[in-house]
Parts: C-alpha cells; sequence; structure tokens
C-alpha cells in the first residue's frame, strides 16, 4: 500500500521537451514510472523518445488526458508559466500534479490555489522533489536509487534533507511506503496535515517521518493533528536551529519573521505531540528504527 | 527585495495614495534647498536605510528652521546609525528624506503581506500606530484587524469598509481609509509587492490621512516581471558576499561562525548548520549552491566562503539529486587548486554519481578529509577547525 501514487498512475509531463522534463521523464521511465505522454504548445502532434519509448506530445493537457487516460501530471516548465500550466492541469481534471518548479512568484501560487478550491486536483509543490512510491512509481527529481519499498512515510519541505531521511531509513532496512516533499515555498498545495492524515489512513505506513523547517506555522499544525488524530509513532526533525532571526535561508519559506517561525517553538511542539524529535539530521534512521520498537 | 522609505513613498503616490510630500537628498546643500521647497515651518530630516527602528537609533530628527535642517542634515549625512534592525555594526547613512512635520491627531497601522496559514494577501490595521506591529501582535492581539484578500476579486470596498468601522473613524477619515486602503491593495497586486507597511498612517491637523512613513518588499521570484522596481535595488544597502552569491545564482547568508559551508539544497544546508552547533562549533556561513550546481559555481561558492577571513575549516556536503557528484567534485578539484587552499577540507558526497566523485577525490592527492556520513563531516569539521 501506498499514498497518491503507485504502478497503476498514468503521468503525463509538462514541459517534457525541455531541458529538465527530458531529463527527468526519462529517469521516470528507466525507474518504472507509467509516463504516458507529455506537453508542448506548439509541438502537439510530435514524439519525443526517452529511454527507448516514443513519447506522444500534445499541445495542451486536456488533448493529453483525453488521448492518454492520465491521471497525474508533473511540471517542469519555468517559473513564469508554471503557475498557468499547474491551472490547466486543474481545469483538465488530474488527481494529481506534481509541480516541480522554483521561484514561482507568491502571488501567482496565491492565485492558483484559489483556482483549486472546488475541484478534485491535489497540488503539490511547488519548488519540491516530489512524489515517490518506492519500486512503483517515481513523480519528480529525486534519485531512485536511494529508496526502497517499506514501512515508513516521509514527508518533508527540503529536497535533499529528504533525500538524507530516506537514505537513513533505507540503511536502516526500514524502506518507505511513499515520500513526499511538500516543497519549500510559503504557499503550497498540500499541507503537512493533509499528508499525516493519509500516512495515518494508510495501511503500508507504519511510521511516519516529518521533516519541518524554521518559518510559518505549517509544523505547529502539524503537531496539533499528530496529538489528536495520530495513532503511528512520528519521528520529526525541524531544520534551521542554528539560523538567525529576520534572515531568509534559501527557501522562500525559510525565514523567522516577527520573533514567530523559530526552530524551537516548533521542536517544543512537536515534542508536546508526542513526536520523536532528532536532535541532529543524521539520527533521523536510528529514531525510527526506536520508534517502531526496533 | 526591499527598497527605501522614499522609494516606498515614490511608489504608492503613483497609485494615489496621499503621502506627505519630501524629497530624498544626499547632501547638506540639497538638503536645504529641499526644505525651503517645502516652505514650511516644521520639517522632518529621516535617514534612509532598509533597516527600521530609525528613530530611537537617531535616524529621525525634528527641525524647526532651514538653519535646524542644514546642522541635522550634516551630522545624519555619513553617520553610522545603529538600529535593532541593522546589528551592532550599523549601516552609513548616505541619503536622508527631508520632510514637512505635520501636526498628528491620530495615528494607525496598516499593512498588507502573505497571510501563509490562508494563503491569501492579508490586510492588517491596527488602532495604535506609530509602535511596532510584532509587539502588539504577541500582547494584544485582539487590537489587530485583518481582512484576507481573494486573489479573484481583489480587496472589496466592504472588506476595507469594516476596518474603518472597526477603527471607529470617524465618517469622513473612513472614507478616506477605504480608497487609501483599496488603493493599496492595488499597489500591492500591481508590484509583486510581498511587504507594504503604512505606521503610521495618520489623520493630520486638518483630519486628512496621509502615509506619514511607507515600507515596501518585493517578492525575489517575481522580479522578473518588475524591471523598474528591481532598478530600485541599493546595492550599498546589500552584503557585498550576498550579492556576489546573487551573481553565480547561490543563496548564501554571511554567519558569524568559522566552519565555512557548501552544501546543494536549503533544508539540508540549515541541517547541517545546525550539526556543527550541535557539536559546539558555528557555520560561518549558510550556502545553498542549488540545483544546477557546476564546477564554475563551486569555485564561486570557494571563493565566498574564502573571502571571510574568519573560516578555519571547510564542510562541502552534497547529497546528489539533480546535482552530480563526479561534477561537483571536479568543482571541487579546481576550486582547490585555483585558491591554493591551505585549510582543512571536509567533504561528504552521497547520491547520484557518487563512486566516480569519490574516486575523483581520492585519485587528486588532495590532502582532503573524507566522510561517509553528515555526522562524520561534522564532527571532524569542528575537529579540524581547532
Amino acid at each position: 500500500m501506498s499514498i497518491l501514487v503507485d504502478r497503476n498512475t498514468r503521468v503525463i509531463v509538462q514541459g517534457v521537451t525541455g531541458a529538465m522534463g527530458s531529463l527527468h521523464a526519462e529517469q521516470m521511465l528507466k525507474y518504472g514510472t507509467q509516463v504516458v505522454g507529455g506537453t508542448r504548445p506548439g509541438l502537439g502532434g510530435t514524439t519525443v523518445s526517452l529511454a527507448g519509448a516514443d513519447l506522444p506530445v500534445f499541445n495542451a493537457v486536456s488533448d493529453a488526458v483525453e488521448a492518454t487516460g492520465a491521471d497525474a501530471s508533473v511540471i517542469y516548465v519555468p517559473a513564469p508559466f508554471a503557475a498557468d500550466a499547474a491551472m490547466e492541469a486543474a481545469e483538465a481534471g488530474l488527481r494529481l500534479i506534481v509541480l516541480i518548479t522554483e521561484g514561482i512568484p507568491i502571488l501567482d501560487m496565491v492565485k492558483v490555489k484559489r483556482y483549486l478550491e472546488g475541484r478534485q486536483s491535489r497540488l503539490v509543490g511547488p519548488n519540491c522533489p516530489g512524489v515517490i512510491t518506492p519500486g512503483q512509481c517515481k513523480i519528480g527529481i529525486m534519485p531512485g536509487y536511494i529508496h526502497s519499498p517499506g514501512r515508513v512515510g516521509v514527508v518533508s519541505r527540503s529536497g535533499t534533507l529528504t533525500y538524507e531521511a530516506v537514505y537513513q531509513t533505507t540503511q536502516a532496512g526500514l524502506g518507505q511506503s511513499t515520500c513526499v516533499g511538500i516543497g519549500g515555498d510559503p504557499v503550497n498545495g498540500t499541507s503537512f496535515v493533509d499528508l499525516l492524515e493519509m500516512f495515518q489512513e494508510d495501511d503500508g505506513t507504519e511510521a511516519v517521518v516529518l521533516i519541518g523547517e524554521i518559518g510559518g506555522s505549517a509544523e505547529e499544525e502539524a503537531a496539533q493533528f499528530v496529538k489528536e488524530h495520530m495513532t503511528k509513532p512520528v519521528v520529526g526533525f525541524i531544520a534551521g536551529a542554528s539560523a538567525p532571526k529576520g534572515k531568509r535561508m534559501g527557501h522562500a519559506g525559510a525565514v523567522i519573521a516577527g520573533g514567530s517561525g523559530a526552530a524551537a517553538d516548533k521542536i517544543k511542539a512537536f515534542k508536546e505531540a508526542g513526536i520523536a524529535v532528532c536532535p541532529t539530521a543524521s539520527t533521523i534512521g536510528a529514531e525510527t528504527v526506536k520508534a517502531l520498537g526496533g | 527585495m526591499n527598497v527605501h522609505e522614499y522609494q516606498a513613498k515614490e511608489i504608492l503616490s503613483r497609485y494615489g495614495v496621499p503621502i506627505l510630500g519630501g524629497e530624498a537628498v544626499s547632501s547638506v546643500e540639497d538638503a536645504v534647498e529641499a526644505a525651503k521647497r517645502l516652505n514650511v515651518e516644521k520639517f522632518v530630516v529621516k535617514a534612509q536605510i532598509y533597516a527600521g527602528g530609525r528613530g530611537k537609533g537617531g535616524g529621525v530628527k525634528l527641525a524647526h528652521s532651514i538653519k535646524e535642517v542644514e546642522e541635522i542634515a550634516a551630522n545624519m549625512l555619513g553617520m553610522n546609525l545603529v538600529t535593532h534592525q541593522t546589528g551592532p555594526e550599523g549601516r552609513r547613512v548616505d541619503k536622508i528624506l527631508i520632510t514637512e512635520a505635520a501636526d498628528i491627531q491620530r495615528e494607525l497601522y496598516l499593512g498588507l503581506t502573505l497571510d501563509r496559514a490562508a494563503s491569501r494577501i492579508g490586510v492588517i490595521a491596527c488602532a495604535e500606530g506609530g509602535v511596532e506591529i510584532e509587539k502588539i501582535a504577541e500582547e494584544n492581539p485582539d487590537a489587530i484587524i485583518e481582512e484576507l484578500i481573494d486573489p479573484v476579486a481583489g480587496l472589496m470596498p466592504f472588506q476595507a469598509n469594516r476596518i474603518a468601522y472597526a477603527l471607529e473613524l470617524p465618517p469622513e477619515q473612513a472614507r478616506q481609509f477605504v480608497n487609501i486602503a483599496l488603493k493599496i491593495a492595488t499597489a500591492f497586486i500591481a508590484t509583486d509587492a510581498s511587504l507594504i507597511e503604512i505606521n503610521p498612517l495618520a489623520a493630520v491637523n486638518n483630519g486628512e490621512l496621509l502615509a506619514l512613513d511607507a515600507k515596501m518588499s518585493f517578492d525575489d521570484n517575481a522580479l522578473f516581471r518588475q524591471k523598474e522596481i528591481a532598478e530600485m535595488r541599493d546595492p550599498a544597502e546589500e552584503d557585498p558576499r550576498e550579492l556576489e552569491a546573487k551573481r553565480h545564482e547561490l543563496s548564501y547568508v554571511s554567519l558569524d561562525g568559522n566552519i565555512g559551508c557548501m552544501v546543494n539544497g536549503a533544508g539540508l544546508a540549515m541541517a547541517t548548520m545546525d550539526i556543527i552547533q550541535h557539536y559546539g562549533a558555528k557555520p560561518a556561513n549558510f550556502l545553498d549552491v542549488g540545483g544546477r550546481a557546476n564546477a564554475e559555481r563551486v569555485a564561486a561558492a570557494f571563493n565566498l566562503i574564502l573571502s571571510d577571513e574568519n573560516v578555519k575549516a571547510i564542510l562541502v556536503n552534497i547529497f546528489g539529486g539533480i546535482v552530480h557528484c563526479d561534477l561537483i567534485a571536479e568543482g571541487i578539484l579546481s576550486a582547490a587548486a585555483q585558491t591554493n587552499l591551505q585549510l582543512p577540507l571536509i567533504v561528504r558526497l552521497e547520491g547520484t554519481n557518487v563512486e566516480e566523485g569519490r574516486a575523483l577525490l581520492e585519485r587528486s592527492g588532495l590532502d582532503i578529509i573524507a566522510a561517509n556520513s553528515l555526522d562524520e563531516a561534522a564532527q571532524k569539521a569542528v575537529a579540524a577547525r581547532a
């Protein structure tokens, strides 16, 4: 079992002819993901050859969905056009939209969120590594080989820090049910709480690794949810304990502003919710083994 | 990206927001001329630096004559202004704003920024102006009024009205307030702002509402479509190393420790800083080489780290996803050679093409301290800096 994606997920790649899009479409195909087509306005009717397959290219997402029966899309289009691409995917009725692009203007994302209201689509991202159910379906830019099918759900605001957590749980022999990067931007499609809820319901997930960082209050909301609704063990880590106030740490969302968003407050909320907090990012694997009674 | 107060006022007045007039100058002579042109009895001289808290630091002064404007300008221009936002090193004042000093009946706070929890732009107002909004949020959160802007409809008059009623403004001022709030909301959306703060929005002696101060910040991600705003950037206000980093598409923040860090990914970069601190040392910087790191960018990152004289050891932590470890290794080797690196260099590589990357480093014959995990890398770096 898993959440969001599995071996039956049919994926189209928006921006499939670009450097990022073609590189990662190929990696996804090699991993075994059912990539069924791509879009690039103006190149509809052509094909791209990737990993030994000829992928059909469409002008519009709605055309691609009609022709291929896709239920998910992944977006690699450049930031100025990414919000439009996400709304196009939602309009076409895709169940899952994974928005990889980084650097999207905040007001564009505010508009996307508003557009998604009342629609069936779930957006993951932007500025995220994507979603993977190991051994079944990889949608995004994460290195496939560090994952292994298993028992731990991983959810994170950071890309490479997710890899760190994944790698450690793989080395510890636990493996992952599904891993989701929700992205480091202040406005994103899917929250920690959304995913905790899914992992709690998922039979294939026995524990959850939750990786947060400074800025905003998503971690506090997650802690509240864990306290009230989670019966599965949750292992947490917060990045940015050493970050000074008022300085943005790379991610648009990672800034301690006006006294809120500090690591200490988030760690406190985690502890109060019964989340096992990792003292450093290198103990995620060991803490998860412990949480599962190992 | 931030702009100066006088620039924020220029932008807002273009959108029809009533601003108390004034002129930004950078010499005493121009200050005197500007004061003469204002033709009023009282003046305020305000230092133009990005940081807030200028008043307490001596960066905002009242003058009762042109002569006094001259004296204050002479003192303020070139002074090193220290506020709670500048850090102890302060900022040099190169520009001052000369404005009329208004007689104030009442001060309000009006701000717009992203409400992250709602994923909407929020309009925030408070009947107490001129004070720190963060302080009010903490001590008396009920005093803060908020309306969320629907991105489809924009801020609607009824919402602005609701704020005006909550502020208990008399009818004529309520009417003015609604007008101002709608114009500021329009300016926010049109300029891709991330923050607009009018503190205070004041009722002056004739009852008219005016923005006496203005602060604007902009979304860096949107500067590609805000060319005019992007050109307002004042390089003198920014850390030269952070500017240099931007030129190479690196994300760099200078800190006060002595272990230089080069990491890919913001979260992992923070986690690397944290573990250095966990083992009793301090990071010299945050540095994310990003997803498109190549040899040139790695070399630029090394130069940045080495430009900080406090650095006693360098820790490289790369978990390759899009980034290939062999390319990073090549970058490290060429940077180490170019800079004739003498400091201890600790490298932890993991992820895509890690074997090739490690082999390259090993074959180089350079004195590199290899580490197989984040933990090992941090401990070795902390030991090496001593």
